[in-house]
């Protein structure tokens, strides 16, 4: 332990300059990857462990500059409680009392940066990075960080597609004290995507990432920064009261639907931005459900009296506390309902529907996914031609919206103003549960809701799909029984 | 060493035993205990023989304010339900026991680490460190890194970086907080007897000082029984009612 003569003010001392093959507590130095303007990375190696892993080690300048200190000290205590493939995997540390390092999984091949001297990209390009980048988000934000330095040289990439976040410097943990709270006085974030809130210096709002995933997506989609590159704090707060130029204007090709998406990240009040980043992949993955409103169909900024409203709004409008990064995802979560629309009883149907009221009633800004999953053969030609097979696909929406409607009448699911909304998917699949389950993952789907069959011979000789989804999937999944004599309603 | 931390005990036997099983389910080697023993609860003596054991164990304790006024009589500065509670108590301690609270220190420096009921810079004082600027006072009142000091009923965690910055952090159970040792950190591990943040459970700390670990722990005892003991001894209703709500 600690002794406890050591003064407070004196931060430990430069370390001599590292060289490859010193070893640092049983790790090897073996290549020097990467001087950065905070931290010496190096690729290392450790008898004990096999995966590839790089050692960070601050640059410390003489113990004058705090921010590499404190945002390292930050990145300390956030990444050993970050798990998943969407963070680098946390393997070691030493505190300042002698060598500072943080030892990680090394990920491979380049960070986003690069493709952003290659904007504009093609549009399908733009919305699947955002898809990848949003899941990541939202895995974070379940596990109670806030990244706050969402950029393309903060985003990596797995070989299968999933996108990684590093640099943890500036993140906000809901359970560990905020060591940069109150230690600086300036805003803390990278100019260009910095939120409006992040610039009022609001450290607890998890949307600060969906905007700041706006602001990459528009400069990957236009080859422009929305907000410029500002390097004064009143350069950063333009952007609380000036509207971006639509994406529309400099890209004729963007679709209505990425416009509406992009725009709406980047509302300056974070209750007008997806409530979740994975409502916002989901969007970003479904353009035909995207809800468009007068965003959609911008062409221009606001004339000068919208411009003033903004700006009195944002002088008016300091930020309110807010909620944390976890109790805030939990309020706006993805309810999925799956309905057997050509095969359940009205009866079943009609409870599911009573089961879906009770239980968001309660519930502000859910947003419910409607799911009907239509049978396809498992091999070889289907015997529907194409032509019957589309007209079975819309005629499961049809039901499926149908079967919905009730609900969302008496829910005001529909209601624009209540944003979430409800999405129709008519999935087109062999195995109904698989089908499902993947949905629910592919998604970040927080409830199943479903029906199980009522014959229970029937259950044995077909199995039961409710039993398998139980089974398999990762999310919470509710199974809906009629009730014995039930009238169908 | 993984060090308990256990504070404003208040003779509530109910909360002890069952911060005690805790503790030791959590494999703590070590105990601190943070003043004030007995007041408002209606186990005096056992809490205090409990604390007389633990302490020729090796287990740290400190003097409370509470525990000085059964020693001395009570202060006038003191609420009118308290001054009933320490006179009441003052009746319920033989002399071995009052003996053993009169000698407790104010404070105590062990393994780098400050114990003390109230604050560093004036142990003798009784001053509440309820915001930062109390807590700069006493973190720059000493060269210890932690300090550990109960008075404040309700969890809190200050910590003040080498630049000068004080910070503070209400905590989330069960989160084990990485505590680097070039800040200092002020502890409040929250009342174990008589909680006031509106979570009738008890609070206690465990600090890990090898892995420079903090978590604060919260956990639920019959408080209905330690309030019908605080009737049924005659003091007032109001010190048990208030252990149902944690306020």
């Amino acid at each position: 332990m600690q002794s406890a003569d050591m003064p407070a003010h004196d931060l430990p001392a430069p370390r001599v300059p590292l060289e490859v093959g010193q070893v640092i507590d049983g790790f090897r130095l073996e290549e020097h990857l990467h001087q950065g303007g905070m931290a010496n990375l190096w690729r290392v190696s450790h008898p004990d462990h096999a995966i590839p892993m790089i050692m960070k080690i601050p640059r410390i300048k003489g113990g004058e500059d705090p921010a590499t200190i404190v945002g390292f000290e930050v990145e300390q205590m956030i990444l050993p409680m970050l798990r998943g493939v969407h963070v680098p995997q946390f393997i070691a540390k030493g505190d300042f009392t002698m060598q500072p390092y943080i030892v990680m999984e090394h990920i491979a091949g380049p960070s986003l940066r690069p493709r952003l001297d290659q904007a504009p990209l093609p549009v399908e390009e733009v919305a699947s990075v955002g898809v990848q980048v949003a899941a990541a988000l939202h895995d974070l934000h379940l596990q109670h960080v806030i990244h706050l330095d969402v950029k393309p040289s903060n985003i990596m990439f797995r070989p299968d597609g999933a996108a990684v976040m590093v640099d943890f410097g500036l993140s906000r943990h809901d359970h560990l004290p905020d060591l940069l709270d109150e230690e600086f006085t300036l805003p803390m974030g990278t100019g260009p995507y910095m939120s409006p809130e992040q610039v009022q210096f609001v450290r607890d709002e998890p949307r600060s990432d969906l905007f700041a995933l706006g602001v990459m997506l528009y400069h990957l989609l236009t080859g422009q920064r929305p907000f410029g590159k500002p390097n004064t704090v009143r350069g950063l707060r333009e952007r609380l009261y000036r509207e971006p130029v639509p994406p529309r204007t400099l890209r004729p090709d963007c679709p209505p639907w990425l416009q509406e998406i992009i725009l709406r990240c980047l509302e300056v009040d974070p209750a007008s931005r997806h409530d979740t980043a994975a409502q916002l992949a989901f969007d970003l993955g479904h353009p035909d459900q995207v809800k468009l409103t007068a965003r959609a169909e911008r062409s221009s900024t606001g004339g000068r009296f919208d411009t003033f409203r903004r700006w009195f709004a944002a002088v008016g409008n300091e930020p309110k506390e807010r909620g944390t990064a976890s109790t805030h995802v939990t309020r706006h979560s993805i309810v999925m309902v799956a309905v057997d629309v050509a095969g359940a009883s009205p009866g079943l149907m009609q409870t599911m529907r009573d089961t879906l009221e009770r239980m968001l009633r309660t519930e502000r800004s859910v947003r419910v996914a409607c799911v009907t999953v239509m049978r396809t053969r498992r091999v070889g030609m289907d015997e529907l031609t194409d032509k019957d097979g589309e007209s079975i696909h819309v005629k499961r929406l049809v039901q499926l919206k149908h079967w919905a409607r009730p609900l969302v009448q008496s829910l005001g699911l529909d209601d624009p103003a209540r944003g979430a909304g409800v999405t129709y998917q008519v999935l087109e699949a062999p195995d109904p549960a698989s089908a499902i389950v993947e949905f629910a993952r592919r998604n970040a789907i927080d409830h199943i809701v479903m029906g199980a069959r009522s014959s229970s011979a029937v259950r044995r000789f077909l199995g039961s799909v409710s039993a398998r989804v139980v089974a398999e999937s990762d999310c919470t999944v509710t199974v809906v029984r009629e009730v014995a004599g039930r009238e169908a309603g | 060493m993984k060090l308990a931390l256990i504070t404003d005990i208040h003779a509530n036997r109910e909360a002890f035993e069952a911060v005690l099983d805790e503790v030791e389910r959590h494999g703590a080697d070590a105990h601190a205990l943070l003043g004030d023993f007995v007041g408002y609860g209606a186990d005096p003596a056992w809490v205090v023989d409990r604390v007389r054991a633990l302490v020729a164990g090796g287990a740290i304790a400190v003097k409370g304010n509470h525990d000085k006024a059964v020693v001395d009589g009570p202060r006038d500065s003191m609420n009118s339900d308290a001054q009933r509670a320490i006179e009441w108590t003052r009746g319920q301690l033989d002399a071995a026991q009052i003996e053993f609270l009169a000698k407790l220190p104010y404070m105590v420096e062990r393994h780098g680490c400050l114990f003390v009921h109230a604050n560093a810079y004036a142990p003798e004082q009784w001053e509440y460190v309820t915001g930062r600027s109390e807590a700069v006072r006493s973190l720059n009142a000493t060269h210890a890194r932690y300090t550990f000091a109960g008075h404040v009923h309700d969890p809190q965690l200050y910590n003040l970086s080498g630049l000068g910055k004080i910070a503070d952090f209400t905590p989330t159970p069960g989160v084990a907080i990485p505590v680097a040792p070039h800040r200092q950190w002020f502890v409040l591990p929250g009342s174990a007897g008589q909680p006031r943040d509106g979570n009738p459970a008890a609070c206690w700390a465990l600090f890990d000082t090898v892995r420079s670990e903090l978590t604060f722990h919260r956990v639920p005892y019959d408080h209905d029984e330690a309030a019908r003991k605080i009737a049924a001894a005659g003091l007032p209703a109001r010190l048990g009612e208030r252990l149902k709500e944690g306020s």
